[in-house]
């Protein structure tokens, strides 16, 4: 691919030859692009189909993939950024080149390290699930042929004389619906996820895969493939970085998509120790709702909870002195004493400021950290209620928080189905008392900002600084909340983004 | 049959290399038609010499290379390895990390011990006709499952030489199959799952499987010869207990009591049919019908197989016409079309074949004094091994076919 400074005059095809080049609104992007372009378009098709997989991924935390509300968001999100995803009577060229490219260049910007590729990986699969579930049954097998992947359909006589050993291997058939599915013939050894289980119906060295199954094993196929092409490109990277016009935007691309870690205090002193008490009910997470009044009670915590909780005090803003005002006083309750509480206790509260030892300033733990390490044992009240509390507890603290019953058994079926953040924000929604909580929740301390902010209607509020590498840190007021966009955060930050390169690319 | 003495394995294999090994059809097998150039030449064997000496990495350019080696080392063990990326012999001049296993058969292992747990006549290495009828089901149910579902053409079957058999599928499409197929191919072919801490192993779902249900018809049909006849599973209490713990306790009471009331294995199991197709299956977690009745017939027939032995491109077996140095028998082939009159007791030792082919040497030779000693050693080794070297050229002709 040739960049240019100036915008050269794309070669134009016309009509039949458009078509032909992308026959289908998907693709398992094999082939890279071979055409010019200027580094503004270059730089646009990589920042819109970041926005794309970015909304992909809060969709898939937001809503449980594959349901309506989930279809429909997704799609509503792909066409407002104008990337192919449907067959349609309008002109799909446009949209299927700019899927086409923009996928090339992230690959540049996302190969770099394991997580970058773990996460690119993961939306660019979830994407294409979506486009291939709405794609029409009888498109599927053209688009197959066209991808060069080995899948036959098998006529009405082949599925009739097999049916009864169809539906014994397949877990998700019933008898009625076989005569609508389209059943497929692939060598066995490319079922492999579906034979070794025996979840599928072998004869003679061939599967015969139903169309239910035949996703999941395009969906390997595409991983396995993507995967093998990052690895590739990492190896001509450096080729690609030391184009001094590239070397930015791609740097910049593949950091942007870190979340903000709250580490940075920009509300550091505007919380007094008195309002800590009725914050908890009103502004803090569950999880961290249950470590205070632990606290209060016991007048001990255990190391897990004073770092999950301790830290996350000082995200919403505590000082130093005021941390250890604090606990000094919780613990002194609890009959220790106040020297033991010196020696035992302060020199970690200072460590975890970073005010002693390799002097880290430890940042506030996310969601996923809480969620995925050091679960709490007896004794121990730090966790993700949703996720390490039995549900019949679980309900039972629900109840004393005053929510709805209709709002504890959403609150339930989310937790039965491990959607424990989503969980959480079911929880918010129905203490804060609005329809749609305006936010993707990965972050305790993301709970408190977000509902400070509807409590004090939109006043008060400083945007936290961008992540670190960016050459031009701002911030920004966020004036009136947007309680419709899910993206809202997302999109403003992206702005920032553009306005920073801007600088790059102008004379 | 002469007894064997491992004590005269060195003399008894000198003359088994030079006079009865099927050197040509063996070559012949390994060497797949020479279509793929060096084929043979970079197959890796290994060789057990006296007093457990293991030397790896043993390759050979040509038959006639093979047949000097073999007669001057003269391994108590010959195995087959995989095909490498350079000779074998050569490895260590190769750099670091081009040295490659790219090729191998698929090969199974199934050992009478695994059914430790099931059989009552034996046990370890011991074997008898009775539990010999676990081995004729595996075959017959694997075989059927490697060619009807799988496809695959070329399968020899062996005997180990001691307490099992192998089986060696050498299409060239599996020869090429990467390690992670291999173990997907067992876990297909797998339903026994759990060691000594795990009671019941068996456990079916709703949905039977028509791979599941093809190897339960292939059990019904041996089932109450072997396991109600000869292996008398619920001859009295002690043996019907293990039964039972593979069968709700709800049952339990009902079973005992009037187990006490039939004669035979056959009356109790007819009983137990009867009583599970009553049985509410309502309970959770618990089957009733006949899956239960399944999967009994399971846990006490169906094939164990070792996946390790399956599942390495690299991993060595024990090659056919090898001696087993403990029991002095030859691995040889198995005749599918007559696999329920397999005896493994009947199979030649090497002392016995050595015998006889002095015995006819020495009578051939009283006949006709005259008779050039290759034209003797011909028909000897035609005739003792026979039956197995047919097999195995018929095997070799059958790939032969499948290349052209």
């Amino acid at each position: 691919m040739e960049f240019s400074g100036v915008k050269r005059r794309k070669p134009w095809l016309i009509g039949d030859q458009r078509k032909a080049s992308y026959p289908h609104s998907l693709q398992f992007y094999l082939q890279p692009p071979s055409e010019n372009i200027s580094l503004i378009e270059f730089e646009n098709l990589a920042i819109d189909r970041l926005k794309l997989l970015k909304s992909v991924e809060n969709l898939g935390v937001s809503y449980v993939k594959g349901t309506e509300l989930y279809q429909s968001k997704l799609e509503a999100e792909i066409r407002k950024l104008k990337f192919s995803y449907r067959e349609s009577l309008e002109d799909e060229y446009e949209p299927r080149r700019k899927d086409h490219i923009s996928h090339f260049i992230l690959r540049l910007a996302y190969c770099q390290s394991e997580d970058l590729r773990r996460w690119f990986i993961q939306q660019e699969m979830d994407l294409l699930r979506f486009r291939f579930s709405i794609l029409p049954k009888d498109k599927i097998q053209s688009f197959l042929q066209d991808s060069h992947l080995h899948f036959e359909a098998i006529s009405e006589e082949e599925k009739n004389l097999r049916e009864q050993e169809i539906i014994a291997s397949s877990t998700s058939l019933g008898g009625p619906k076989l005569e609508l599915e389209y059943v497929y013939k692939i060598p066995f050894a490319d079922a492999l996820d579906l034979f070794r289980g025996r979840k599928v119906y072998l004869e003679n060295g061939f599967a015969y895969v139903p169309l239910k199954d035949i996703v999941a094993i395009i969906l390997n196929e595409f991983r396995a493939k993507l995967s093998k092409a990052l690895a590739l490109t990492a190896r001509s990277l450096p080729a690609v970085q030391s184009d001094e016009r590239l070397q930015p935007l791609l740097n910049h691309l593949s950091h942007s998509y870190i979340g903000q870690d709250y580490s940075i205090q920009g509300n550091a002193g505007k919380i007094s120790l008195d309002q800590i008490d009725s914050l908890s009910t009103k502004s803090f997470p569950p999880c961290m709702r249950q470590l205070h009044k632990a606290l209060r009670e016991n007048h001990h915590l255990r190391h897990g909870g004073r770092m999950q909780y301790g830290l996350f005090l000082k995200g919403i803003g505590l000082t130093l002195e005021q941390a250890l005002q604090f606990w000094k006083q919780e613990f002194i309750k609890g009959k220790m004493d106040p020297d033991k509480f010196d020696k035992g206790y302060s020199y970690n509260i200072r460590h975890s400021f970073g005010k002693e030892g390799k002097r880290t300033d430890y940042t506030p733990f996310s969601c996923l950290k809480i969620i995925l390490t050091n679960p709490p044992s007896q004794g121990d009240y730090h966790g993700c209620p949703f996720r390490h509390s039995d549900p019949e507890l679980l309900k039972q603290k629900l109840q004393s928080y005053k929510i709805t019953p209709g709002g504890i058994s959403q609150i339930l079926d989310l937790v039965k189905g491990t959607h424990y953040q989503v969980a959480c924000q079911k929880y918010f929604e129905m203490t804060h008392n609005v329809d749609d909580c305006g936010f993707s929740l990965n972050h305790p301390n993301q709970f408190f900002v977000e509902s400070q902010r509807v409590l004090n209607g939109g006043k008060d509020i400083k945007k936290e600084s961008i992540p670190p590498e960016t050459p031009q840190p701002k911030q920004s007021a966020q004036k009136t909340k947007n309680a419709s966009s899910a993206l809202a955060s997302l999109n403003s930050s992206l702005e920032m983004d553009m306005e920073g390169l801007e600088d790059y690319f102008s004379e | 049959m002469e007894p064997f003495d491992p004590a005269e394995l060195p003399e008894l294999l000198k003359l088994y290399y030079r006079r009865l090994f099927p050197y040509a059809q063996y070559y012949r097998w390994l060497n797949y038609g020479g279509v793929v150039k060096n084929y043979f030449q970079h197959r890796e064997f290994s060789f057990t010499l006296k007093d457990d000496i293991y030397i790896r990495y043993q390759s050979f350019n040509n038959q006639s290379d093979l047949e000097k080696e073999m007669q001057k080392m003269n391994p108590y063990k010959i195995d087959i390895g995989a095909v490498y990326s350079h000779r074998p012999n050569q490895h260590n001049t190769v750099k670091l990390g081009a040295f490659q296993a790219q090729e191998k058969e698929l090969v199974f292992d199934i050992d009478m011990t695994d059914y430790d747990d099931v059989r009552r006549c034996c046990s370890s290495a011991d074997i008898c006709s009775k539990c010999w009828t676990l081995m004729t089901m595996a075959i017959r149910i694997i075989d059927r499952a490697l060619k009807e579902d799988f496809g695959f053409k070329h399968r020899l079957w062996v005997y180990s030489g001691r307490r099992g058999v192998h089986c060696w599928v050498c299409d060239e499409s599996v020869r090429k199959l990467s390690s992670a197929v291999r173990s997907g191919i067992v876990e297909y072919l797998s339903l026994v799952k759990g060691g000594q801490d795990v009671k019941k192993k068996v456990h079916l779902s709703e949905n039977v499987h028509p791979f599941v249900r093809k190897s339960i018809s292939i059990i019904k049909k041996y089932f109450e010869g072997y396991a109600l006849v000869g292996q008398d599973i619920l001859e009295n209490k002690e043996s019907w207990d293990k039964i039972l713990a593979l069968v709700p306790e709800t049952m339990h009471n009902d079973l005992q009591q009037n187990f006490q009331k039939h004669h035979s294995s056959l009356q109790r199991w007819e009983y137990l049919k009867k009583a599970a197709s009553q049985c509410p299956s309502n309970i959770k977690n618990e089957k009733c019908g006949p899956w239960l009745e399944w999967e009994i017939m399971l846990q006490y027939c169906f094939p164990r197989l070792d996946i390790n032995v399956s599942k390495g491109i690299n991993h060595l077996l024990k090659s056919p016409f090898s001696v087993h140095p403990k029991t002095g028998r030859i691995s040889v082939p198995i005749d599918l079309q007559k696999v329920d009159q397999f005896d493994p007791f009947a199979v030649p030792t090497i002392s016995s074949i050595c015998h006889e082919l002095d015995a006819i040497f020495t009578s051939e030779v009283e006949k006709e004094e005259n008779q050039a000693e290759s034209d003797i050693k011909h028909r000897t080794r035609g005739r003792l091994i026979y039956g197995s070297v047919t097999l195995t050229q018929a095997f070799y002709i059958d790939i032969l076919l499948s290349l052209q």
